[in-house]
């Protein structure tokens, strides 16, 4: 039962990913989460005020009770299957961000610094999660999909199109992790 | 029956995303440093398996579950929609810690801030779609 309660190494994570994305395509449909972002707008009733909202949402319900499990996944992971939570990432990885001000950083599974329930009293960190959501909405959707549509399904499907916006998200992670990170941190 | 087996997908992807920390703001800091495998490793075998068996099921007309063609649609051509929006999700992506998958996984797991970045990616996909027509694609 250790296999299951450790971290699952890479090697076994990447070939389950490509499991979930097979099995989607063998079921009729196609792997992309960013997509539900769209949906959920539409069923907000954005369809009023951008034609690029207005299709049938319930053709893409799937994908939303997809979602739903994914979120249950989440608790289950969280709560049943994971006895520590701590990340081991690289240990110079965690004096760099020590540095940063992240003194959860090898002790957590994501930053207390900015995912504690303290942050909904600190007008920066908040700010940060906002705008963090804004330009992932944004940049998946005009990208046309995320790192499931692109890096795993598109590349996968051998795409130019992914792997430009691949090539463009690591762009722009790298210029976020080390030009803007020291700025904001 | 179909939405079960939706729903049991989904939740095999949320416990993957979670126990491969994949959903770790941590891991994606240290993918970008370069500091790791373990992201890279994700990403590369669930492609060298993905690209195996998507030109398996081209190679030999594989039909879905339910006896349909299965047709995988090549993405629109284009460049600047995919390269700029591409540096526009970099940038949130290595911020939030979190891709649209690991979103929806960090809440499962009770991360509550993570909600605020959730429906700002909402709003920021809504923006898009206000500001589609002005620009460049």
């Amino acid at each position: 039962m250790d296999l299951v309660y450790n971290p699952w190494p890479w090697y076994v994570s990447g070939p389950l990913i490509a499991f979930i994305m097979i099995i989607l395509i063998l079921m009729g449909k196609r792997f992309g989460m960013s997509s539900n972002l769209r949906t959920l707008c539409t069923i907000c009733g954005a369809g009023k005020q951008a034609d690029f909202f207005k299709f049938d949402w319930k053709s893409q319900k799937w994908n939303l009770v997809v979602v739903l499990g994914t979120v249950i996944g989440g608790f289950i992971g969280a709560n049943f299957l994971s006895p520590e939570t701590a990340v081991a990432i690289n240990p110079s990885t965690v004096s760099e961000l020590h540095t940063l001000g992240f003194v959860s950083a090898g002790e957590a599974y994501l930053p207390t610094e900015l995912f504690g329930v303290e942050v909904f009293s600190d007008i920066k960190t908040l700010a940060l999660l906002i705008i963090g959501g804004i330009l992932v909405g944004f940049g998946a959707r005009y990208a046309g999909g995320c790192t499931s549509g692109h890096a795993i399904s598109g590349l996968s499907n051998l795409q130019l199109p992914s792997l430009i916006a691949v090539i463009g998200f690591f762009i722009g992670g790298l210029f976020m992790v080390h030009v803007l990170f020291p700025l904001i941190f | 029956m179909r939405t079960l087996i939706h729903l049991l997908i989904g939740i095999f992807f949320g416990i993957i995303l979670f126990k491969s920390e994949a959903a770790s703001w941590f891991r994606i800091y240290e993918m970008f440093r370069f500091d790791a495998i373990h992201m890279y490793g994700i990403i590369g075998s669930a492609l060298a398996i993905g690209i195996v068996s998507i030109k398996a099921i081209k190679r030999f007309h594989v039909k879905s579950f339910f006896g349909a063609q299965i047709v995988i649609e090549p993405k629109e051509r284009g460049f600047k929609k995919y390269l700029l929006g591409g540096i526009f999700f970099g940038l949130g992506w290595a911020l939030a810690g979190a891709c649209p998958g690991p979103i929806f996984t960090l809440i499962g797991a009770g991360f509550l801030p993570i909600l605020v970045v959730l429906v700002s990616a909402i709003v920021g996909t809504y923006l898009y779609g206000i500001l589609r027509d002005k620009l460049p694609h």
